[in-house]
């Protein structure tokens, strides 16, 4: 449904999207995961004919972004970052004015929208005023608003933002269901790590380019198993015991306050490394013992050595540093 | 994109506009605020003072009034067409932009909109007349709505054209400050620009907002000042008024509609 190949797009001296190329097919839940300034909205907008790229081509749904402007967005659904709500109208008006501009009928427009409604259980709201909804109601909105001309690929920059982790959970279900019930391909970005976890495939994105690109089991397995972390009495004297007599690296985080082991069987590997350091010539005290599946943090943090969060404030540093040069950079939407 | 979606697009933009406007009443009433303060206070003051007017045949408010149409025009219109940097950030637009409808039918769609907001706010100035000695016909009132359309659209698209590359509201106060309410106060709103010095003069013959207020002028007080009271306060012709208007128009809308098709 998607084919992107090369995609670059530059704002003044800086590369916002450097190279990007991946597939996605009918009916997957594709998501891009990376650090607020990577790249991920600029992919959006290019694929969504919004912003020209500077090199490379894309197809979607087998319309050129380039030369078939009016069918790829004939056959799309964006929902925004930033809601894109009329809060003086209520939802209905809202829902009318885009049906208005993709010209679906008004006969269909009231099935369908009655249907959605109904769906993410927005039905008896339709009426009021948006500036009465709460933010998850705006989202569920949105979403059918996003629905209403029948796309078949639907682009959501960061659904779930500024949510909390029940209307995202909430909002995250409805949007399962409608892809199981209109066979409806998402293309979506986050930088929310459990995000990432409902998508058949992710693309991690930094700096502008695709680190990785797999399923998240798959991307997780690039970790290398389970995480333990332990907090002993000697953390270092504990590290190299695990070494010479487990063979396995033990990294010092935290300051030194924590112990991280990633084994392939963390379930089998706690008792027997509590044993090993209980019966050191000098007997080590575990004070705590942590075991955790990989995520998709950790994968991000494998492949660039940095967690989403500190690159996240490189970006915001970045974007100061371009205003004070007076050039317009990607900012906070890149 | 077709020009089916162009027009259903720019009607969509049209539509929202006049619906925004009717369905918010409590701004309709504030808006009527600053037109009464300056009619009624700064009208009522000034009134002994202009009394020579017209040979002393046009009351100083009278002589005003259409000035303070005029002005509502003006900001409703350019205030409207700014908006869209706004919109186009945070709002509504995006969600236009990203349809399958061109740029230039949003634009278009857009100063139909804010004209036909703007006049409709023009409008409800006139609802004052009567308080102030003005009466009016009801030709007079359709020719004073024709020509408030045609300020609000040569105002609209005017903002349009400061509007369509800007992307921050940070410039917005600056256009205020430094040409609306230069443009209103060179625009004979408030004393008349015959016997003005020369340079005020130039820069009210290249002010949009001049060739508005003269028009309306002349349509509220035909009816009720000497030709020749009214010729003294009057520039030019209503027909000609309204021609310059029209090139004004012309010459704001085409590169408006150009810079705003621009692509990214």
């Amino acid at each position: 449904m998607i084919h992107a190949e090369g995609l670059v797009r530059r704002f003044g001296a800086s590369t916002a999207v450097d190279e990007v190329s991946f597939e996605v097919g009918e009916g997957e839940v594709f998501g891009f995961l990376g650090p607020n300034g990577a790249g991920k909205t600029t992919t959006i907008n290019m694929l969504c004919t919004l912003l020209r790229p500077d090199g490379g081509s894309a197809k979607v749904n087998g319309f050129d972004i380039r030369r078939e402007r009016a069918q790829v967005r004939r056959s799309i659904g964006l929902i925004f970052q930033d809601q894109t709500l009329d809060e003086r109208l209520t939802g209905m008006q809202n829902l009318r004015f885009h049906a208005m501009l993709y010209g679906v009928p008004r006969d269909t427009f009231r099935e369908r929208a009655g249907e959605l409604l109904s769906m993410v259980g927005l039905e008896s709201k339709a009426g009021e005023n948006v500036r009465q909804y709460s933010g998850g109601m705006r989202r569920r909105l949105e979403i059918v608003r996003g629905l209403l001309h029948h796309p078949r690929v639907l682009f959501l920059d960061e659904p779930t933002i500024g949510l909390d982790p029940q209307t995202r959970r909430r909002i995250w279900e409805h949007l399962l269901e409608l892809r199981s019930a209109k066979g409806l391909t998402l293309f979506m970005t986050t930088h929310y790590m459990d995000e990432a976890e409902h998508c058949d495939r992710i693309a991690v994105i930094d700096n502008g380019r695709i680190i990785a690109l797999d399923t998240p089991d798959k991307l997780k397995a690039m970790v290398g198993g389970d995480i333990v972390t332990l907090e002993t009495s000697d953390n270092e004297a504990a590290a190299g015991r695990i070494r010479s007599l487990h063979g396995m690296e033990a990294r010092l985080t935290d300051g030194g306050r924590k112990l991280v082991v990633e084994v392939e069987d963390g379930g089998r590997f706690v008792p027997v490394v509590l044993e090993t350091l209980r019966s050191a010539a000098v007997p080590l005290d575990v004070t705590d013992v942590a075991l955790s599946r990989p995520t998709v943090e950790d994968v991000f943090i494998k492949l660039t050595g940095r967690t989403i969060r500190e690159s996240e404030a490189d970006a915001v540093e970045r974007a100061r540093m371009h205003r004070r040069a007076g050039r317009r950079g990607p900012g906070a939407h890149g | 994109m077709d020009l089916r979606s162009d027009v259903r697009g720019a009607y969509t933009v049209w539509y929202r506009d006049v619906l925004r406007f009717f369905s918010d009443r409590t701004r309709i009433v504030a808006s009527l605020g600053q037109p009464l303060l300056f009619l009624f206070i700064f009208g009522g003051g000034m009134a002994g003072a202009m009394a020579s007017l017209g040979g002393g045949e046009v009351d100083y408010r009278r002589f005003m009034f259409p000035g303070i149409i005029g002005m509502s025009v003006l900001f409703t219109a350019v205030f409207s067409a700014v908006s869209v940097v706004w919109d186009r950030e945070f709002g509504f637009l995006r969600e236009v932009l990203v349809a399958p409808v061109s740029r230039a039918a949003v634009a278009i769609g857009k100063v139909a909109g804010g004209s036909t907001v703007a006049m409709f706010q023009g409008g409800i100035i006139l609802l004052l007349a009567p308080f102030i000695g003005v009466d009016l016909t009801v030709g007079q009132v359709l020719s004073l709505l024709g020509l408030m359309l045609l300020l609000a659209a040569v105002m609209t698209a005017f903002g349009l054209l400061l509007a369509a590359r800007q992307r921050t509201m940070e410039g917005f106060q600056m256009v205020m400050q430094f040409l609306l309410m230069p443009m209103l106060f060179v625009s004979g709103a408030f004393f008349p620009l015959n016997g003005v010095p020369v340079w005020l003069r130039w820069l009210a013959d290249v002010n949009p907002v001049t060739y508005g207020v003269d028009a309306l002028r002349q349509t509220v007080l035909s009816a009720t000042v000497s030709e020749s009271a009214l010729a003294a306060l009057s520039l030019r012709t209503v027909g000609a008024n309204v021609a310059c208007l029209a090139a004004f128009f012309l010459a704001f809308l085409v590169p408006a509609i150009a810079l705003f098709s621009r692509q990214d």
